[in-house]
């Protein structure tokens, strides 16, 4: 539980110093998960990291900081490609910071096109089902796609519910709709039922709801989601409710927003009712994390920037990086 | 004579073979049709899809990404239109990821008009290839290179769009065409990986040994050679193309033809060499006229070669119109006709500088 607070709170001081990088001048755009760190931050701990099939695949959409961090993923990175350095190891300046990608980790390309990883996860899922072993545990990698309840209206989220549920050929794929009861400014109640979830039910595939805020509900309610994936090699759909504590974007001003749930705090008080932290040591491991990453950003903001014929490389692969396992 | 769709089915079978396929799928690819065309029958990897264009590219990406090898196909590319951001995105993942993913699939889809297809399942899908940076893009015009470019399509480790123009699929190649190491007698050949009508639950094909074959991605080849006029094309148009150099040769007028074969990257030192060659050039494809490849090589044309040029360079593609219409004189009006080619070509030889 104190690992997974440190990894929490360092996920928030990041985002915050990210914040305040687009605030300052230091990027262009900030997209982020400041409320969603309970749930990505659980995911990022329970991957099977790797390369390739045997290993989990991670199809992830725009706010996924903390699961990089919990995977081991260094904060300076995300703040490379916060200033858009050519230096950043996802995308050298070219997307979007929270627009991760890591071939190492099976973390495939974040896109800024909403649901698109829905329609992908078949693909890595099917060729999770081919290289895993029955009854070979270490051989059961399972595919992860993670995308935010407005989504879930495209047709891709259906793409996935239905081919991975065909009959007889059940996808390992775990489905996360992170519900944060909001599509930029649309509240959530004019645009679909209570519960995402449900939807399930019509394809056979099992699902839960949980309380994306508390990190212990989420921590054993992805544990149990995913041993299910990957022992029975069938989908399976969580739908967790989130807090959206910095509005969508740096387009909404990115500024606290008041009345949602923090789930930070809520694992804070949690750790001192339990005796496990006192206040005190929490107070100054964020202040030090602030300051390291404050110190950090500095030394990024000095890093080169791409030069503008930089855009002719990689446009073609020369060489078949995704076969050379 | 292999026909087209034979071509095709050989390749992908020695792809499976030899090349590492894992995954030959789509809307009625696997058994019992074995694709609508006939292109997938037999095939050891074919695979039936849920009727969704969407999640057949998506799923190609993913199954690329994860290191299997697919071959994906929609059904006509009239229903493409539905995915394209995800085009764009199998054509960016390298780009995007600084070129730490590539993404190797094929994705092939029939295309173009000349099957009384109307309004959609006759449409183009060139010009808006085109527009997808990241693709390799190949259109072939005969069995042999239907065959060689889906090889080379399989082995490349980038996003392949196979366009396969559908009138051209049943028509048998030239003895020139023929691919290395399939029998002599076509009706051999048929028996041998035609599946039968009827019920088909009992039938496995036969494959003939036929030899690997790569044509190289961006390399065009010159179907005929001539000296007074140029005319580059790809698909179906090559047909057209070859028959109104027929006939103007019979005027005496020499047309060269360049039969691109791949659209991106494209050969552009086969254009420019035949250019310089002729001082008179025209570039025939039967997608809509407005925003066309055909426009883009002939700007670069009069960009680069300006001053070599003999007559004002022509383009000659398909009406700006939503569709196709069925009527036979409504296709006609919509694509060019090899009347129209060989008047323009004639007009271009005849010009006085």
């Amino acid at each position: 539980m104190l690992r997974l607070y440190d990894r929490m709170l360092l996920a928030r001081c990041l985002e915050e110093r990210l914040i305040q990088m687009h605030k300052q001048g230091d990027g262009f755009f900030w997209v982020g998960g400041p409320g969603e760190e309970a749930l990505n931050t659980s995911l990022g701990m329970l991957v099977r990291k790797g390369q390739g099939p045997a290993y989990d695949y991670l199809h992830l959409h725009y706010r996924a900081t903390a699961t990089l961090l919990a995977m081991g993923a260094d904060p300076m990175d995300a703040m490379r490609q916060m200033k858009n350095t050519a230096t950043d190891p996802y995308s050298r300046g070219r997307n979007f910071c929270n627009h991760y990608s890591k071939r190492a980790w099976n973390v495939l390309p974040v896109s800024s096109t909403i649901e698109v990883q829905f329609s992908m996860a078949p693909g890595t899922a099917l060729a999770n089902k081919r290289a895993g072993i029955a009854g070979h545990a270490a051989s059961q990698g399972i595919t992860i796609v993670q995308g935010g309840d407005a989504g879930t209206a495209e047709g891709d989220f259906a793409t996935c519910l239905i081919w991975s549920s065909l009959p007889n050929r059940e996808l390992p794929c775990l489905m996360i709709v992170t519900n944060n009861h909001w599509g930029i400014s649309t509240p959530a109640a004019h645009m679909h039922s209570e519960q995402i979830a449900a939807r399930a039910d019509a394809f056979g595939i099992r699902s839960a709801v949980i309380d994306g805020n508390d990190v212990e509900t989420c921590y054993a309610e992805l544990a149990r989601a995913m041993e299910y994936v990957r022992s029975t090699r069938r989908p399976f759909l969580l739908e967790a409710h989130v807090s959206r504590l910095y509005g969508h974007t740096s387009a909404s001003g990115a500024n606290r927003v008041a009345g949602e749930v923090d789930c930070l705090a809520l694992l804070e008080s949690r750790l001192e009712e339990l005796g496990l932290m006192a206040r005190e040591k929490m107070v100054e491991l964020r202040a030090s994390y602030t300051h390291e990453l404050r110190e950090a950003a500095k030394l990024v903001r000095e890093e080169p920037q791409p030069s503008g014929d930089d855009i002719y490389r990689e446009i073609f692969a020369e060489r078949d990086l995704v076969h050379e396992v | 004579m292999a026909t087209m769709v034979q071509a095709m089915r050989l390749a992908l079978h020695v792809g499976e073979e030899r090349f590492g396929v894992t995954d030959v799928f789509g809307q009625d690819v696997g058994p019992p049709l074995g694709g609508i065309f006939t292109q997938t029958q037999g095939l050891k990897t074919a695979w039936n899809t849920p009727l969704d264009e969407r999640g057949i590219v998506g799923t190609a990406i993913g199954l690329a990404m994860a290191g299997q090898r697919p071959v994906a196909e929609i059904q006509f590319c009239d229903y493409a239109f539905n995915s394209v951001d995800l085009l764009k995105l199998a054509g960016g993942m390298c780009w995007s990821s600084a070129g730490d993913w590539n993404c190797p699939l094929v994705l092939m889809m029939p295309v173009g008009s000349g099957v009384r297809g109307s309004i959609y399942h006759s449409h183009s899908f060139d010009a808006q290839a085109t527009r997808l940076p990241g693709w390799k893009i190949v259109m072939p015009s005969n069995p042999l290179d239907a065959y060689g470019l889906m090889l080379a399509a399989i082995r490349d480790p980038n996003p392949v769009l196979y366009l396969a123009p559908k009138a051209l699929l049943r028509v048998r190649g030239t003895p020139a065409q023929r691919l290395p190491g399939e029998p002599e007698d076509p009706q051999v050949l048929s028996k041998m990986i035609d599946a039968p009508l009827g019920d088909r639950s009992a039938w496995a094909p036969r494959w003939p040994d036929v030899e690997d074959l790569v044509t190289p991605l961006g390399a065009a080849s010159i179907a005929r050679e001539g000296e007074h006029v140029s005319l580059v094309s790809y698909g179906r148009m090559m047909h057209v193309a070859l028959d109104a150099a027929q006939k103007l040769a019979e005027e005496g007028i020499e047309t060269e033809v360049i039969d691109l074969r791949t659209l991106a990257p494209y050969d552009w030192p086969a254009i420019k060499t035949s250019i310089q060659k002729c001082g008179r050039v025209l570039f025939l494809n039967e997608d809509t006229e407005v925003t066309n490849f055909g426009e883009h090589l002939l700007r670069r044309t009069v960009e680069e070669l300006f001053y070599e040029l003999e007559a004002p360079p022509k383009l000659l593609a398909g009406a700006h119109v939503p569709g196709i219409g069925l009527a036979d004189a409504l296709e006609r009006a919509s694509v060019p006709q090899v009347e129209q080619v060989v008047a323009t070509l004639r007009e271009l030889a005849r010009h006085a500088p």
